[in-house]
């Protein structure tokens, strides 16, 4: 029973603030506005789409293990989707990089959107980095025994042994997935808090309505 | 395996100028990607009524 005097509960406080940040009618729109209209718009989704991809034949990899993915035909096709997703993850991402830098996507409180974005790109990099170094061949092997000289001479290598294949498997398959996951997540969240970025000129007029 | 199989087995060719050094297929890539961002800006998306009445 309440009482209306007890203090409130970190479950309170943070209902109350994501009410007030996050309403379910700005989670799950079902409009946007006009100026989102543009095929640039369109790779911040193509990204996440090709990281459902990755993450859906990177699943099935994994059930399946290496000497499927290297001997069966079926095995080879769903390493190929799980390679070729990659690739355009990064093309999408990049594009969508491009596009937010030209937009100054920053603006109106969208800081941490941005950094969330930064973070999620050089998680993604350090993430792919582990994907070479586990396809258990002559490139993985020729990779890690280049970048080991790198990572010791930067005074890493005790850390993040490139050629401790147990390690890069564990980074790549739980540890990476999940820090890319979470980033992810928190950074639609935001998009979806602080709405589209709009195009300098309608920034301004935003800007105008506010007040 | 035929002429894909063939394709991916090849060395890889470079282009060097000066202190410029790229293989070809990268080139290819980060070309095509500066072509996607220049369409994306340019080519008009389905069902956008750009300066009709816009929000």
């Amino acid at each position: 029973m309440s009482t209306g005097i007890e203090k409130e509960m970190w479950t309170t406080k943070l209902r109350k603030a994501w009410q007030k940040n996050l309403p379910v009618e700005k989670l799950l729109p079902d409009t946007q506005p006009a100026y989102v209209a543009s095929w640039i718009y369109m790779f911040g989704v193509a990204t996440l789409a090709s990281l459902g991809v990755i993450i859906a034949s990177g699943l099935w990899l994994s059930f399946e293990g290496a000497s499927w993915y290297h001997y069966s035909s079926v095995g080879h096709f769903v390493n190929s989707i799980h390679f070729w997703a990659v690739q355009f993850f990064f093309i999408f991402m990049v594009v969508h990089l491009w596009g937010k830098f030209w937009m100054a996507a920053w603006r109106g409180k969208r800081m941490m959107t941005w950094v969330t974005g930064a973070l999620a790109f050089v998680g993604s990099i350090a993430t792919a980095f582990t994907g070479y170094l586990i396809q258990t061949n002559f490139d993985s092997q020729w990779i890690s025994y280049e970048a080991k000289d790198g990572f010791n001479s930067v005074g890493i290598g005790s850390k993040f042994n490139v050629t401790n294949f147990g390690q890069m498997i564990l980074l790549h398959v739980a540890f990476l997935p999940v820090i890319i996951g979470v980033i992810t997540l928190i950074h639609v969240l935001l998009v979806r808090s602080k709405g589209v970025v709009p195009p300098i000129d309608a920034f301004n007029k935003e800007l105008g309505e506010r007040k | 395996m035929g002429i894909f199989h063939h394709f991916m087995n090849l060395k890889a060719v470079y282009i060097h100028i000066g202190w410029f050094q790229m293989s070809i297929t990268n080139l290819v890539v980060v070309l095509s990607m500066l072509l996607v961002f220049g369409l994306a800006l340019v080519l008009p998306f389905p069902g956008s009524k750009k300066g009709k009445g816009q929000k």
